[in-house]
């Protein structure tokens, strides 16, 4: 065994990498519940990817054939009801897990200098990710998958100048049709995994060259003993390694009970319309994106036209999103960990968490004159999250930061 | 190995020119992968144009057939019907249809159709294309008593008139599309080709 052993790391740096990541990579002992949701992010790239695979031995990418394809799989196919659910089950749940974690990063500034790499390669498979859903819900072919990706696809109808050139050439044709059908399946199967695989890989190595932050956001590296490893460090492997195993625990506890007793989700995870087959004559009454989805498509909703043109609420819908790119940049206070920030930090992260959690509920209900109005105060308070952020953190009353990490 | 001078600028220029060159290759080669991606040529040539009876359309109702993959809309309108859209005027965005886009020469009048009855429209809303629902009732409880009948988008809720015409206030920003389409007899349309001068 031990001959083996070196026989390969003469050729490739098994044990080394081994050291370099696991046994010696060395995190602060201070990882909280908030810490889990990275290593979950990973499983459940693993559980799309894998279920993926398999719902591809059966679905056909076909305007005609499509529809009836899932119906099969759900029907006939040995345990491709388990398949499905799993890959749409995996599906919400990654962008629960993707929305917690980047939680995580804002609460314990896990963006700030030297992590701004680490937050914009997340950035990045944050909208890869929302691409990666958005296409994937076109597949099954139903009524709110037309009705969506036709919503979803005019939009870029509104730039200005290229906007109608635009839309056709993302759809290959001028109605949501099978050619569009036929390159979304090749942008969800192939094409964006292989992206998404990449970044999650420039994700984690900007991790490890850095080293991950903690929730009192101090450097352990500053700090390190006799032995030249950080005081406050601990080897990844055995004790993360085993705390991240927890999580997965539990979370495939709260996965499967979902799979197996409420697939659906009351609507939220599988839509009912979208169990009728595609008709490009009649829009269901009620459309609503899927749940995570909904924040931006209330503040779509919440702009009114301006001058004839629609664009100004896609505009803001996009600025919603790539506004988190300059976070690193627009964040001043001296402190990154909630825990050390003053007062108006932390209204103003309250403000935004409500902000978000109404917008998605406003952006399933249908729209009402009392309901865009509510829309558009807390557009306004989220973008003023971001706007006012130079402003109210460097100004704020910070707490002193200590030199260790605490047991707290 | 006496002479160790090396000549970097030359070196310099080298690297230059071979970038760039290698760079408008690059850009080169994508061209037609990403002009791979407009629609084909057969998605161009279908649309061909469809006929329809409107002896099949009896009064007040609406009939859906498909044009090029778009739902366009025949809707045979009453009396009470054509009479009601002159009301409408003020609350219009553009009543009396002045974005050429929205419609062909010959339908740009106050019932925006070559027959006063028939109104011929692609059933796809301006905003963000979905379908809206035909509401021809008067003053339902969900759109308000003075509802005097037409569409409702369900998607962004949008409103239009029975000449498919956008109420001010909707996201929708003009009047739903009047198709090229000509009569071929009393009875029968082709939708898809204009008619002459009419
Ligand atoms: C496929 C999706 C993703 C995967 C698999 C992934 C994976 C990971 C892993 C394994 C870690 C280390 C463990 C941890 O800190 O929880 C991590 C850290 C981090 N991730 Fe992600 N991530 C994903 C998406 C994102 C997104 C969307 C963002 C933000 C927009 C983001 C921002 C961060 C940051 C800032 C850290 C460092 C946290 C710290 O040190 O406190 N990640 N990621
Ligand atoms: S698509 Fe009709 S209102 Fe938006």
């Amino acid at each position: 065994m031990e001959k083996l052993l070196n026989w390969v790391d003469e050729r490739f740096p098994l044990t080394a990498s081994y050291k370099a990541h696991l046994s010696e990579y060395f995190a602060p002992r201070n990882f909280n519940f908030w810490y889990f949701f990275g290593s979950l992010a990973l499983l459940v790239l693993v559980i799309q990817i894998v279920s993926g695979i398999f719902l591809t031995m059966h679905y056909k990418p076909d305007a005609a054939l499509a529809f009836a394809s899932v119906e099969y799989i759900m029907r006939d196919v040995d345990y491709g009801w388990l398949i499905r659910y799993i890959h749409s089950t995996g599906a919400s749940m990654f962008f629960v897990v993707v929305y917690l974690h980047m939680f995580r990063g804002l609460i314990y500034g896990s963006y700030r200098q030297p992590r701004e790499l680490i937050w914009l390669f997340g950035v990045i498979i944050y909208l890869v990710l929302m691409g990666e859903a958005f296409m994937g819900y076109l597949l099954p072919w139903g009524q709110m998958s037309y009705w969506g990706a036709q919503v979803i696809v005019n939009l870029f109808a509104t730039v200005p100048f290229i906007g109608g050139d635009l839309s056709e050439w993302i759809r290959g044709d001028y109605v949501i049709g099978d050619a569009t059908l036929n390159r979304f399946f090749a942008f969800h199967v192939i094409a964006l995994p292989l992206v998404l695989l990449g970044l999650v890989a420039a994700h984690l190595v900007a991790l490890h060259e850095v080293g991950s932050n903690n929730p009192d956001g101090v450097e352990i590296k500053k700090l390190k003993g006799e032995d030249g490893h950080p005081l406050d460090g601990i080897p990844f492997h055995p004790y993360y390694t085993v705390k991240d195993i927890l999580g997965v625990v539990v979370f495939l506890m709260v996965f499967s009970a979902i799979v197996f007793f409420a697939p659906e989700m009351g609507g939220y995870f599988l839509e009912a319309n979208n169990f009728i087959p595609a008709d490009p004559l009649k829009t269901p009454e009620h459309i609503a994106p899927v749940w995570y989805f909904t924040p931006y498509y209330a503040i779509l909703r919440a702009v009114p036209p301006i001058l004839g043109s629609q664009f100004p609420g896609v505009a803001a819908m996009g600025v919603a999103v790539l506004i988190f790119f300059a976070l690193p940049w627009l964040d001043k206070s001296p402190v990154k960990s909630i825990r050390y920030r003053g007062p108006k930090f932390k209204i103003a992260l309250a403000l935004f968490v409500i902000a978000f959690i109404g917008l998605g509920i406003l952006g399933v209900l249908p729209v009402t004159i009392l309901y865009t109005w509510i829309a558009r105060v807390l557009s306004v308070v989220y973008f003023a999250f971001f706007f006012l952020m130079p402003w109210y953190t460097s100004n704020d009353s910070v707490k002193p930061v200590p030199e260790r990490v605490t047991d707290k | 190995m006496s002479d160790t001078s090396v000549d970097t600028s030359k070196r310099r220029f080298l690297v230059t020119v071979s970038s760039a060159v290698g760079g408008v290759a690059a850009l080169g080669v994508t061209v037609p992968f990403v002009l791979s991606m407009n629609p084909s040529a057969r998605a161009k040539a279908a649309g061909a144009p469809v006929e329809v009876d409107l002896s099949k359309v009896e009064p007040g109702m609406l009939m859906a057939v498909e044009w090029r993959g778009k739902p366009v809309w025949v809707v045979n309108r009453t009396k009470e019907m054509l009479d009601m859209l002159t009301k409408n005027d003020d609350k219009l965005t553009d009543p009396a249809s002045d974005t050429t886009s929205q419609q062909p020469e010959y339908c740009k009048n106050a019932t925006r159709s070559i027959k006063p009855e028939y109104l011929i429209v692609v059933g796809i809303c301006t905003h963000l294309g979905c379908s809206p629902t035909f509401r021809k009732e008067i003053g339902p409880a969900d759109l308000g008593a003075d509802w005097p009948g037409g569409w409702f988008c369900p998607c962004h809720g949008s409103r239009f008139d029975l000449a498919a015409r956008v109420f001010n206030g909707s996201p929708a920003p003009t009047n739903l599309e009047i198709p090229p389409h000509k009569y071929l007899s009393e009875t029968k349309v082709l939708i898809g080709e204009d008619q002459g001068a009419a």
